[in-house]
């Protein structure tokens, strides 16, 4: 199973070098055409390597703690019999850790539906975990400013709560015709 | 190096030093993870600043603001949003992105449609949703997803 996951990953990994040498070569050979641009070309993309390279390592750190320390099975155990307003205020920290990409969330997400977790609770944990990630914000701060991460941040968590609200009832309303 | 990435680098530095304090070997652990998706992501990262070196290069600020610049409209966004959607790029990659082009004349509207979109939507990672989720809570989240980072993106663009 785990040699299985380690495959794959060499094998996105392979593919993301691919695509690498494929635009790196476009670079130069657009570079060659047009001389002039190269200031430009050089200026932009090592502006964005520097700031990467100041938050990235950072950003892995804080992820790979949050993945050891917060073990999968405590998130389903306090998210599946929680409600109201601490189940909604539950899904949203559990969300926002950082513990990996959204797919890794469906499993859970999966086992929370067949605990009896309430559906809005369950969508209000996936959009939490797909769009407020701590590490994400971080980058969002970094790149687009306090103004805008805290805006983007709030509307998202009211609207996240009205959305999973909306899923409930409108799961309920055809179950019920059905 | 900005404040923010100062500021950053400290939190991160403090809470790692927290925990190593509490538990030496799963520190080491995490660690371990963490050099593991820095090298990983990696590849994605240059290929990220290869392509936003060659598009503000190649395409001027005009170019970038008549398709996803203020006056491109509903339209526009809608256009980004679907973009957004069918996309599959590690979402903390997105940020650099969208930053590179709103300097370029994108709007607001189009940046958080196209931050949004991307995180909360998978086209890709629909199979596995449907069969964790069933098919009507996955299609549901993900349309629902869709409608509500367009008014999210809306508003953002007339607060700030």
């Amino acid at each position: 199973m785990k040699s299985e996951a380690r495959k794959k990953q060499n094998k996105t990994f392979i593919r993301d070098i691919i695509i690498l040498l494929i635009s790196l070569s476009v670079a130069v050979v657009l570079i060659s055409f047009f001389p002039q641009k190269r200031p430009r070309f050089m200026e932009v993309s090592w502006n964005f390597l520097i700031e990467m390279i100041a938050i990235l390592p950072a950003v892995m750190i804080l992820m790979g703690l949050f993945v050891v320390f917060v073990p999968k099975d405590e998130i389903v155990k306090h998210l599946g019999k929680t409600s109201g307003l601490k189940g909604v205020s539950l899904a949203l920290f559990f969300g926002a850790l950082p513990t990996g990409p959204l797919y890794v969330a469906f499993p859970l997400a999966g086992m929370l539906i067949k605990k009896g977790a309430r559906i809005s609770n369950i969508i209000i944990f996936l959009s939490a975990w797909a769009c407020i990630k701590i590490p994400q914000e971080m980058m969002e701060l970094q790149f687009l400013g306090f103004k805008f991460m805290a805006a983007r941040l709030v509307l998202t968590i009211i609207f996240v709560i009205i959305m999973g609200r909306i899923s409930e009832a409108l799961m309920e309303w055809t179950e019920k015709r059905t | 190096m900005n404040s923010t990435a100062i500021f950053i680098n400290i939190f991160s530095l403090f809470v790692l030093l927290v925990v190593f304090f509490k538990d030496r070997q799963k520190t080491k652990q995490a660690l371990k993870v963490a050099v593991q998706s820095f090298f990983n992501i990696l590849p994605t990262v240059l290929i990220i600043i290869v392509l936003i070196g060659l598009m503000l290069t190649f395409v001027s600020s005009s170019e970038i603001s008549t398709i996803i610049g203020e006056q491109s409209g509903l339209r526009g966004v809608l256009i980004v949003a679907l973009f957004g959607s069918v996309m599959h790029i590690p979402a903390l990659l997105a940020f650099p992105l969208a930053a590179s082009v709103l300097e370029n004349g994108a709007s607001i509207v189009a940046v958080a449609v196209f931050i949004t979109t991307l995180t909360m939507i998978g086209l890709l990672t629909l199979p596995l949703e449907i069969k964790e989720l069933g098919k009507k809570m996955a299609l549901l989240r993900n349309g629902l997803s869709f409608v509500f980072a367009v008014i999210i993106a809306l508003i953002m663009g007339s607060i700030l």
